[in-house]
């Protein structure tokens, strides 16, 4: 019972900064989906079903489905890079994985806003990266590096890089590389013993890695409204229209609130399967 | 007929280390062979180079007469079993042991009936579906055996397999790697640094040290005949004395005086002539200690000394005995308990007698080899 209590206790401040930054905010984003607009912008008084309403907005499917494939391809593409570099870096000496992980790290130490001026400058139109490609000719004269899809993934993979690598490394840094031999040992070449037997072992950092760097893609707003164009904008970019040009807070508030619910029923589902499954492999566990 | 295995002046250095130092060994085919040796002798060096898992600097591997010595672990017919087991955690058993199958794309009712051969020869049949966490250490060590064995590798390599494990179940174990062996009739190459898993286990033994090979034979042979003083000192105790050869007596025997013990006889076993200096390998167990004194045969040594230690051990009784300036370890056996029996005490005047034909003269003695020299440790 005491030490029921002191658990309670202990878990009481994190818990109230939950409720009080996560929770609340929240739940005034919900609470204001349901009240009219007013013309002038601000909220009014009663209840309104319009801005919820105003989901159902014929654009909306294609830029979910933007969303999301702009997402996806980020998290693949980072997963790509990070898994490599997780593995290289665990096998190395502790000294040279320190230096290597500040060196991940290093980019954080600078406003990530500034780092995508530096990429727009990176890819402008006049810049040397665009000229050089133009002059070996694989780049047209009238195509552009910047404003595209493209560039919103391209910067995307760079800021969300380091996410991915840092869980990728903590779950590599546990494996027990061994493993590896012995799938050598049993026929595998390289690449077969990575695959069925790395790729397992780490998989607690892969889940960890997607969802930190999918999540806040979904809600990318700062990389599509800089480095984007039309075909790449995002339903971050759209909240942001909704609350700052159309002074529409309602829909703001509507579109957040259904870009969460998105996020967190599939969360919460999956783990109430993992709970039900893992009570019952319960009995066979001793 | 070549050998089934064949190391060929094989070196290997880890920066300026030798771990592996030209060694070379011949392994017949369906023998168990022990690499033994304490740890940091290339023991495991020389077995991860036969898997594939380090190339040597110099020197050839050959397997059937064929060089592998340049060949990737997954193109080797040999598979290992791991000190540290190394199954894949989140496999089943039964996954775990057919994933060399897999790997070569065998039939899947061929793999079914492989895997299922091997869990009923290991006796798993039951944890098929367990993961590696949710069984013991000793069955873990058995899944290890299966997946390896399941391949038909032409030599099966085992890396220190029970050395995670407690004494009776590594003894329990032991047996059943045997008749494993006897069952499926593969080589084995054993790697240990227990000398007495080595004894039980192997046909025949290289005992290793700092990189070398010091001597290969059957157990029997290393145990009574040891090449150097530090197999000698290494398998089993035993007790160095150092002698200067005497006169000549009939047959291969010689009389030889120690300095502060006396005049004993020496079975001549080596070429030795007098005045040369000889280093003497007496077992313990050879050694027999009685307060009278014995009737000694002229090919009999007998010497008086004082019990210094006594260390009771249940099926036998170990004694160090000062005799002169050496003190030397005598183990007596006990055959049967008699109640009113006196054995000697700490402080007992006690007669020591041991046979010409039990000591050993050994090749190379080097005086460092004698710090081996340490009470069993009784696990």
């Amino acid at each position: 019972m005491q030490k029921r209590r002191a658990e309670i206790l202990l878990t009481l401040p994190s818990l109230a900064w939950l409720v009080a930054f996560v929770l609340v905010p929240l739940l005034i984003v919900f609470f204001i989906a349901f009240k009219p607009s007013l013309p002038q912008g601000g909220i009014g008084e009663g209840w309104s079903t319009a801005a919820v309403r105003a989901l159902a907005n014929p654009s909306y499917p294609e830029l979910a489905w933007r969303t999301f494939w702009i997402s996806a391809l980020t998290t693949v593409l980072c997963l790509v890079l990070a898994l490599p570099v997780a593995f290289y870096m665990a096998r190395l000496a502790h000294a040279w994985r320190a230096r290597l992980l500040l060196l991940v790290i290093v980019p954080f130490w600078t406003n990530f806003v500034i780092r995508v001026f530096a990429w727009q400058q990176i890819l402008h139109a006049e810049g040397m990266l665009a000229q050089c490609l133009r002059a070996i000719h694989l780049l047209g004269p009238a195509d552009s590096l910047l404003y595209n899809a493209g560039a919103v993934v391209l910067v995307s993979v760079y800021t969300f890089l380091p996410f991915a690598i840092l869980p990728l490394f903590a779950a590599a840094e546990k494996f027990d590389f061994g493993l590896l031999d012995a799938a050598r040992d049993l026929g595998a070449k390289p690449l077969r013993a990575f695959v069925s037997v790395f790729l397992p072992g780490v998989r607690q950092g892969i889940v960890t890695a997607v969802f930190v760097v999918f999540i806040p893609m979904l809600g990318s707003y700062v990389i599509p409204d800089m480095v984007g164009g039309t075909d790449s904008e995002m339903l971050g970019n759209k909240i942001a229209q909704r609350n700052f040009n159309d002074r529409n807070i309602p829909q703001a508030a509507a579109l957040s609130g259904a870009l969460t619910l998105a996020v967190l029923i599939p969360i919460l589902l999956r783990r109430r399967r993992c709970n039900s499954s893992d009570s019952t492999m319960k009995p066979s566990t001793r | 007929m070549p050998p089934l295995l064949r190391f060929e002046n094989v070196t290997k250095r880890f920066g300026s280390f030798t771990a592996v130092d030209a060694v070379t060994i011949e392994i017949e085919k369906g023998e168990v062979f022990s690499l033994l040796g304490p740890s940091g002798c290339g023991k495991t060096t020389l077995l991860r180079m036969c898997a594939g898992f380090e190339t040597p600097d110099a020197g050839r591997i050959l397997l059937e007469g064929r060089d592998i010595t340049g060949l990737p672990p997954d193109e080797r017919p040999v598979n290992t079993v791991f000190q540290s087991y190394a199954l894949f955690p989140h496999l089943s058993i039964r996954d775990n042991i057919a994933f060399g199958l897999r790997i070569a794309k065998r039939p899947k009712n061929e793999i079914r009936n492989q895997v299922d051969r091997m869990l009923d020869l290991v006796d798993l049949t039951p944890h098929a579906d367990k993961k590696p966490a949710q069984v013991s250490g000793g069955q873990k060590q058995r899944v290890a055996i299966a997946r390896a064995l399941v391949n038909k590798p032409r030599v099966l390599l085992l890396d220190e397999p029970l050395a995670a494990l407690d004494l009776k179940l590594r003894q329990r174990l032991l047996v059943e790697l045997d008749a494993i062996h006897d069952e499926v009739g593969i080589t084995f190459i054993y790697v240990t640094h227990d000398q007495g898993e080595a004894m039980s286990i192997s046909d025949r033994i290289a005992v290793m040290h700092c990189g070398k090979v010091e001597q290969i034979g059957r157990p029997a042979e290393i145990y009574e005949a040891p090449r150097t003083s530090f197999v000698a000192a290494f398998i089993g105790d035993t007790n160095f004395l150092d002698a200067t050869v005497g006169m000549p007596l009939e047959g291969e025997f010689s009389r030889a005086c120690v300095d502060g013990l006396g005049e004993i006889v020496i079975d001549r076993d080596k070429p030795v002539h007098p005045g040369d200096l000889v280093h003497l390998s007496l077992r313990p167990e050879k050694i027999l200690v009685s307060r009278e004194q014995p009737s000694a045969g002229p090919l009999d040594n007998a010497v008086q000394g004082i019990v210094e230690d006594v260390i009771y051990f249940g099926a036998r009784t170990r004694y160090w005995v000062r005799c002169g300036e050496w003190r030397l370890c005598a183990e007596i056996q006990h055959r049967k308990f008699l109640l009113d029996e006196q054995p000697p005490v700490w402080g007992d005047k006690v007669w020591i007698r041991w046979h010409a034909n039990d000591g050993y003269l050994l090749e190379q003695y080097h005086s460092e080899d004698e710090t081996l020299l340490t009470l069993p440790d009784e696990d």
